[in-house]
């Protein structure tokens, strides 16, 4: 079991914010969802410990970045929490993508000089 | 349900889904139904600590929680409260006599009238003499230049204190006064609250302006707060004033130390002042002052401004201003008021006042250790459910600021309590109203909630160190063992102790230092009598004598009172030495000496009658003292004393050589011993006396050298000076002895202050000792206990204890010692032939602390030799 996790990257400061906005693009999730939506798509690479992923939800609420309601779940006879993304957290993901998007490249310019025209 | 408990059980389904999901998912992936829970709980982590950090990113949140720990840090302290009202008390102690002193520096040094707006733009401003330390007065002529040419200032404020007699129907009082300029109030920006201050020009003019403004608690007791006081005249120093305003509650004047009960203008100075009219006189130095800068001006701006003043003047005018020049003061260095003689005493006790703080400090430090022993459990069990170490930290800081904070309040209040109680130190002298009050304001309150604060991260976090330490399973496993952090914590403990005696010890040496050199200012002669010599005034000027009817007053009085049994002798002087009032000066030439260019030679004088030697038991080395003879129309001489002998003449006996005083020539009759002239402390100073006859002044003192009481003598000499002149007031009669006690009482202050301070010190630090030995002697029962059994006598097992605290003593002592050697020089001020290690001090502090400590052990040790063995092996 621990082998399966032996590629998982720590998670950057400020990057599971990121992920979490990027992960409700796609509509609203519960938080187990979020959480799944995460280590699917980084393929098994981004475990997302209980113990920040709440936090860090109650805080992107606060923020107003998301937003939260008990709603029937589709595939289940009983209501969760979902959360969405607000009009502002598509502006805050936006910008966070931009920025992050000068880092990656930033980074891979250090990386491979070469590459450079 | 409320918002709070929606919030609550919202997070708790939130997270119950998660779980019941996560279940599933691992089910799914293949684990048994057995297992799933397990493995799901294994990667969902701490539900209440995931909680707990949840919780942290409410809005809000940070207010609940902290009303949550507070609530629950009353309810702890609630449930101990011996322990609770012992922590309290120590920090009252602490923080109270903190906030005592800054509220006593506030009011003394930094903010010392009260009435008085922007306190921070003041400054004192005096003369300088070059190539003397020290200061001097400034001239009227010079202050009006200083103003004129200068642009950095706002105003410049002439005031000189001056004592007169104040008669109000047939009563004759002393009051204080000062001779201002007439912009006083307006600089000041105090408003009269009846009538108004003095109008610009007031201040010129010789004698022009007979008015005065009074002080509100002179109309309110001499005039019986009588609203239509504006435009009646009172009778000062013999002339009438008309009383033109009366000044508001809360205003004493600008003279730290006393309280002004009346304003009169520069113009009145020849009727306040003896010896003439001086506002034409560049060499006559009489105002002290004070100027208000300018708002964003620095003080180093305005001192290079006003230094190239005085050196322009000093170009000018080399006749009275050569080597003269011109110094601001910050209001808490103010040379020529109680500023001076308080400011080393509070600092020393303000010092003092931080190692019973810390002493206080440590005591509690080690109280919360004892309990955080009895709380072990639950600190355990709150470590074991979940509860994150910074909120453990969170409990401990806020139960620590409950304490403190309560303790803070009742300091305040003593504090508050001692806003007068330095007063107690400077008894009233004769008329004068000593005014010495502190300020409780804004800046004092803040600066002791700082202390409180910091106080609180001091002890508070003791227990938490040891806290820190708690090792979960070892504490679950056996919560009787008491194991936890074991033996650390007496390390702690005994190091606080060790902490608590050291400081201890540094107060105790202290306060002997100072001990020492009051006694030795107080015993050692001060070069004249101080049993059997009494000293008194009459003052003739204040009552509007003539100098020729003076003179006559004051020979047949001396002749009346020698003549009274039990009178040796008697001599009137112009200047009492160690009173309030400072001696004449003046410039001197002596033939044969150069002085180095760019000085002038200035010495101080006193004006003295026949027979003041002999009165005042000045031993003359040579020559004669003076006597009837030397009278105006005989040729003017004078009495030099040994060091002008030393300075001027190089040792040479000088009588019969002349010497110029003020341009005049006078002969040399005599020489006289050293004494002391204007401090106790002084060095020995160049000083010469003239004859009160050829320099008369008709404010005198009155020496007389009696067996009797200075009561009797009061008595007897208020019906002399009645039959003679019913009018006059009379001054307290006082022995020299009085005189030189109470020219010491600010070193009586801080031997006082610091002897209280000490041994509550000591008290303190022998509390902590007996704790910390009590408890050890509780946990090591058992090892007694086989001791004992295995033949150890009582006295052993007492010794074995005694020798434990009494070497913990002996190393904080090492340590206080140690540092005591390098504190006790920064009190040089205060210390007076004393040596900063007198081996005297130290032997005495050692051996009291050694004391306190064997008091402090002997019942634990006691309680130890008692131990029944047998029970105590059974024990456990």
């Amino acid at each position: 079991m621990k082998e399966a996790y032996k590629d998982r990257i720590e998670l950057l400061q400020g990057t599971l914010d990121l992920m979490i906005l990027q992960a409700l693009r796609g509509g609203p999730l519960h938080g187990f969802g979020i959480s799944n939506v995460i280590r699917i798509r980084s393929r098994d690479a981004f475990q997302v410990p209980t113990g920040s992923l709440y936090p860090a939800l109650h805080r992107l609420e606060r923020r107003r970045w998301i937003a939260s309601s008990w709603e029937m779940a589709k595939d289940r006879n009983r209501e969760f929490k979902f959360y969405r993304l607000t009009p502002a957290g598509k502006k805050q993901l936006a910008a966070e993508e931009s920025k992050w998007r000068q880092l990656a490249d930033a980074i891979a310019r250090m990386m491979h000089p070469a590459e450079e025209v | 349900m409320s918002q709070r408990e929606k919030r609550e059980s919202d997070l708790e389904r939130e997270l119950r889904d998660h779980l019941e999901l996560e279940e599933e998912r691992q089910r799914d992936a293949g684990v048994s139904e057995q297992d799933a829970p397990y493995a799901a709980r294994q990667d969902f982590g701490n539900l209440t600590r995931i909680k707990e950090a949840t919780r942290d990113m409410w809005a809000g949140q940070f207010f609940e929680r902290l009303g949550q720990d507070v609530r629950f840090g009353f309810r702890m302290l609630w449930r101990s409260p011996g322990f609770s009202l012992l922590a309290i008390l120590c920090l009252t102690l602490g923080i109270g006599a903190n906030a005592a002193v800054f509220s006593w520096i506030e009011g003394i040094l930094f903010r010392p009238f009260p009435a008085v707006a922007h306190q921070e733009n003041l400054f004192a401003l005096t003369g300088t003499t070059r190539s003397e330390p020290g200061r001097d007065d400034v001239s009227w002529p010079d202050f009006n230049d200083l103003r004129k040419n200068s642009t950095l200032f706002d105003s410049f404020i002439a005031d000189k204190i001056m004592g007169t007699t104040l008669s109000i129907g047939g009563r004759a009082e002393r009051a204080t006064g000062s001779i201002v300029s007439a912009n006083y109030f307006d600089a000041l920006r105090v408003h009269p609250i009846l009538g108004r201050g003095f109008a610009p020009g007031e201040d010129s003019g010789r004698n022009a302006h007979p008015v005065t403004v009074i002080s509100y608690q002179a109309w309110k007791e001499r005039f019986q707060g009588d609203p239509g006081i504006i435009g009646k005249t009172q009778r000062l120093n013999g002339v009438q004033h008309t009383i033109i305003g009366v000044a508001p509650e809360g205003f004493y004047g600008t003279f730290v130390g006393w309280a002004m009960q009346f304003w009169v203008p520069a113009s009145m100075e020849e009727t306040f002042e003896s010896g003439g009219y001086k506002l034409e006189d560049r060499g006559a130095r009489w105002i002290e002052g004070f100027v208000r800068l300018k708002p964003g001006v620095t003080a180093e701006q305005a001192q290079q401004e006003i230094s190239a003043v005085a050196k322009r003047l000093e170009a000018d005018y080399p006749a009275t201003n050569r080597g003269r020049g011109i110094k601001l003061w910050p209001l808490s260095e103010t040379p020529f008021n109680g500023a001076h003689t308080l400011g080393p005493t509070l600092r020393i006790i303000l010092a003092v006042a931080v190692f019973v703080l810390l002493i206080s400090c440590a005591n509690v430090g080690n109280l919360l250790l004892v309990r955080s022993f009895a709380r072990r459990h639950e600190m355990t069990v709150r470590v074991a459910v979940g509860a994150g170490r910074p909120r453990l930290l969170r409990q401990l800081l806020t139960e620590g600021l409950i304490l403190s904070g309560i303790a803070a309040i009742s300091g305040l209040v003593v504090a508050n309590w001692c806003r007068n109680a330095l007063v107690l130190f400077f008894p009233l002298r004769g008329g004068l109203r000593v005014y010495l009050t502190a300020q409780m304001d804004g800046r004092v309150l803040a600066l002791s909630a700082g202390v409180c604060l910091i106080a609180t991260l001091l002890f508070a976090l003791v227990p938490a160190i040891h806290t820190s330490k708690i090792d979960l399973a070892a504490a679950l496993r056996s919560e009787m063992s008491g194991v936890v952090g074991g033996h650390g914590k007496s390390t702690i403990r005994s190091s606080l102790v060790l902490i608590q005696v050291a400081l201890s010890f540094v107060l105790l040496v202290a306060a002997g230092l100072l001990l020492r050199s009051l006694q030795g200012m107080q015993s050692e002669s001060p070069g004249f009598s101080t049993q059997g010599v009494l000293t008194t005034a009459v003052d003739l000027f204040g009552a509007g004598y003539e100098p020729q009817r003076a003179k006559n007053f004051q020979d047949e009085l001396v002749d009346r009172v020698k003549s009274l049994p039990g009178v040796e002798s008697a001599a009137f002087a112009r200047f009492t030495p160690l009173s309030l009032r400072s001696p004449s000066s003046a410039p001197i030439g002596v033939d044969g000496y150069v002085p180095p260019p760019d000085e002038q030679p200035t010495v101080e004088y006193n004006e003295v009658g026949p027979g003041y030697f002999e009165t005042m038991g000045i031993p003359l080395v040579s020559g004669r003292e003076f006597t009837r003879d030397d009278v105006e129309t005989s040729p003017l001489v004078a009495v030099v004393n040994e060091m002008m002998v030393a300075k001027y003449w190089h040792g040479k006996d000088p009588v019969g050589e002349r010497l110029q005083v003020k341009g005049r020539w006078m002969q040399v009759v005599g020489v006289a011993r050293v004494s002391k002239y204007l401090s106790t402390r002084e060095l020995p100073t160049p000083f010469f006396y003239v004859p009160l006859r050829q320099n008369f002044s008709s404010q005198s003192s009155l020496n007389i050298r009696t067996s009797l009481s200075p009561e009797t003598m009061a008595q007897e000499l208020a019906r002399e000076v009645h039959a003679m002149d019913a009018g006059l007031a009379m001054y307290e009669v006082i022995t020299m002895q009085e005189a030189v006690n109470r020219a010491t009482s600010a070193q009586q202050a801080a031997v006082t202050l610091l002897g209280i301070f000490g041994g509550l010190a000591v008290l303190l630090a022998a509390i902590g000792l007996y704790g910390v030995m009590s408890y050890s002697v509780s946990q090591s029962k058992r090892e007694l206990g086989l001791r004992m059994a295995l033949g150890a006598g009582t006295s052993d097992v007492m010794r074995r204890v005694l020798s434990r605290g009494l070497t913990l003593t002996a190393v904080g002592i090492a340590v206080g010692a140690a540092a005591a050697l390098g504190l006790t020089r920064l009190m040089g001020d205060l210390l007076y032939k004393v040596k900063p290690r007198d081996p005297l001090a130290f032997g005495s502090a050692f051996v009291l602390m050694m004391i306190a400590s064997l008091a402090a052990c002997f019942l634990p040790a006691w309680r130890a030799a008692r131990t029944d063995p047998m029970r105590a092996l059974r024990e456990d």
